[in-house]
């Protein structure tokens, strides 16, 4: 369990990350997400002590991380793979990292990647609490899905997994939760479908040999039509039956209808691109004004 | 959901329960494998111990040559002088033994922050004053235990070279034994120095320079000075007064061997409490 309380960060005039007040509960993928440079390594930063807040507090099983007993069984974090001395073997790397929190000895390590170097270390105390930071990045296919499975398996096993990400499909496939910062505050904290279900318009998929008469009805009641070609059309402001109704009562045949499920990439973009506020499962309602956001850089 | 193979078994690993809390014994652990798992540890020491020997022997067998040429006269006159100045000069090595041992002191610290290992370090032993104390002390016995044996090697290297125009101090001789004991102090201090410096300029290249500056340099400077200020100014300059332990300083300006050296550990003593206080204050 993670819990910060008005967690901010400044570093000279830049405010990395404002206000942040979230939980990280037990057993689930927590994902992490915001575009480049919107505060998620500072965030994770703060939560292990490697920075001091400027203000607010954070709390790791009740205590700032560097209270606890033995830290390393308690959350392991892969924030940079490449935060190894290059001259040391793996074996010792690891062992110098267990040594400090008194683990046994374990022998015959043989890892290759330093991603997996880096993970190796983070889950080498056993613990509860597991922080991985943009571990996808730069993986080949093989790579990321191995991670996927072990943080789907770590969760099952009733782990806490905190993963930042600023790809949205990565997380749309991996997270059960969802946190979304952007230029350090946080704008969601919801689960997925609820976050797409509040960020995007609800949209239809319709296909009709009638495509003229559909977007005449659609448009009079008050929905907006997009045609894709070849009779496949997408309406937004009106749902799946709706839509239903309006064709049978104006005798338009319908081929296919079916509602068009937005992808979180979608939510997402919408969500950073629009001024459009947003506040689904955020405890406390605050403004998100442009304006004061755009005085980070 | 995708099935293949998950790599982790669906139960957690078995470690043994957690006893009391992880503090300083394993991060004197984890420190010494981290010194003894890189190979710069083991260079730097080789040319540590190879130098200072190395240039004591010379130094001896110069004098050796310089005395054996003198005429029977001269050599009368000199043997003297000679013999209360042998142990020094097996011990010049020294004045380059404290820059190798300088750039050691450095990269103990600096080499975390170069590979970004200082993030991880800090994320498994996040109580910053264990980590750094446990750093400085193994880092300083390390020093200690090696500048003591070269400075003895030194010695008795350079006192079998004078022995063969017999112009050699033995180690039970007045001062002898401190000076050579002190030789390795010498050393140590001047790595932990270094050491300090690292943690508060977080830079190799920074904290070597700014270490040969205030180790090597200020005492070249301080021979520029004129007179009346030189008599007040060079028992406090580092080199000087870290060097009355071994070096035979001549001059009542001079501090008397073991103040001179509590001088020297004064500075080591700030250097570290710069660093310490900046390293537990500092984001990593």
């Amino acid at each position: 369990m993670i819990e910060a309380r008005g967690l901010t960060k400044r570093y000279g005039d830049t405010l990395a990350v404002d206000d942040l007040s979230f939980s990280v509960e037990p057993g689930k993928i927590t994902g992490f997400l915001g575009p480049n440079g919107a505060g998620k390594t500072t965030s994770m930063r703060l939560i292990l002590g490697l920075d001091h807040p400027t203000s607010g507090t954070v709390a790791v099983n009740g205590k700032p991380f560097a209270q606890l007993a033995h830290p390393m069984r308690e959350v392991g974090a892969l924030l940079d793979a490449k935060a190894v001395h290059g001259g040391r073997s793996a074996h010792n790397h690891l062992l110098c990292l267990a040594e400090t929190n008194n683990l046994p000895r374990s022998k015959g390590f043989s890892l290759g990647m330093g991603q997996r170097l880096g993970i190796a270390a983070a889950l080498l105390g056993d613990p509860g609490i597991l922080m991985f930071d943009e571990p996808v990045n730069g993986l080949d296919p093989e790579g990321i899905l191995w991670i996927r499975n072990l943080m789907k398996a770590l969760a099952a096993e009733g782990r806490t997994i905190f993963v930042s990400s600023h790809l949205m499909s990565e997380m749309e496939n991996t997270a059960d939760h969802l946190l979304v910062i952007g230029r350090g505050r946080l704008i969601a904290d919801c689960t997925v479908p609820e976050f797409i279900a509040a960020n995007s318009r609800q949209s239809v998929r319709v296909r009709t040999p009638q495509p003229a008469e559909l977007s005449k009805v659609v448009a009079a009641a008050g929905g907006t039509v997009h045609e894709d070609g070849d009779g496949l059309m997408v309406v937004q402001g009106l749902g799946v039956s709706q839509v239903g109704d309006l064709a049978f009562e104006n005798s338009v045949r319908l081929h296919e209808l079916a509602p068009a499920q937005a992808s979180l990439e979608q939510a997402f973009m919408e969500l950073t691109a629009s001024s459009v506020q947003f506040h689904a499962g955020v405890p406390s309602e605050r403004d998100l004004e442009p304006a004061s956001a755009g005085k980070v850089a | 959901m995708v099935t293949t193979a998950v790599p982790v078994s669906g139960t957690r690993a078995a470690l043994p329960a957690a006893r009391g809390r992880a503090g300083f014994g394993g991060a004197l652990r984890s420190e010494l494998t981290k010194i003894r798992s890189v190979r710069s540890t083991y260079w730097s020491l080789i040319a540590l111990v190879v130098i200072t020997i190395g240039i004591g022997a010379l130094f001896a067998f110069g004098q050796a040559q310089n005395f054996s040429q003198m005429p029977p006269g001269g050599q009368a006159f000199e043997r003297a002088r000679d013999i209360s100045r042998a142990t020094e000069q097996s011990l010049f090595g020294l004045i380059l033994g404290q820059m190798v041992i300088a750039v050691l002191g450095a990269l103990a610290i600096t080499s975390e922050y170069s590979t970004g290992m200082i993030r991880t370090s800090l994320s498994v032993m996040p109580r910053r004053g264990v980590s750094l104390a446990a750093k400085a002390v193994v880092f300083g016995a390390i020093a200690l235990v090696v500048g003591l044996v070269t400075s003895f090697a030194s010695y008795f290297v350079g006192q079998a070279i004078l022995s063969t125009q017999h112009i050699n101090s033995t180690i039970g001789q007045p001062g002898v034994l401190r000076a050579v004991i002190g030789g390795g102090l010498f050393l140590a201090v001047c790595g932990l120095l270094s050491f300090g410096l690292g943690a508060v300029l977080r830079h190799t290249a920074g904290a070597i320079t700014a270490s040969i500056g205030l180790l090597f340099v200020l005492s070249i400077l301080s021979g520029f000075l004129p007179h009346n200020w030189a008599v007040h100014i060079d028992k406090w300059i580092p080199f000087n007064a870290g060097g009355a332990i071994w070096e035979n300083q001549s001059g009542t300006s001079m501090f008397s061997p073991w103040i001179g050296f509590a001088v020297f550990c004064g500075y080591a003593a700030i250097a570290l409490a710069a660093g310490l206080i900046l390293f537990r204050r500092r984001d990593a």
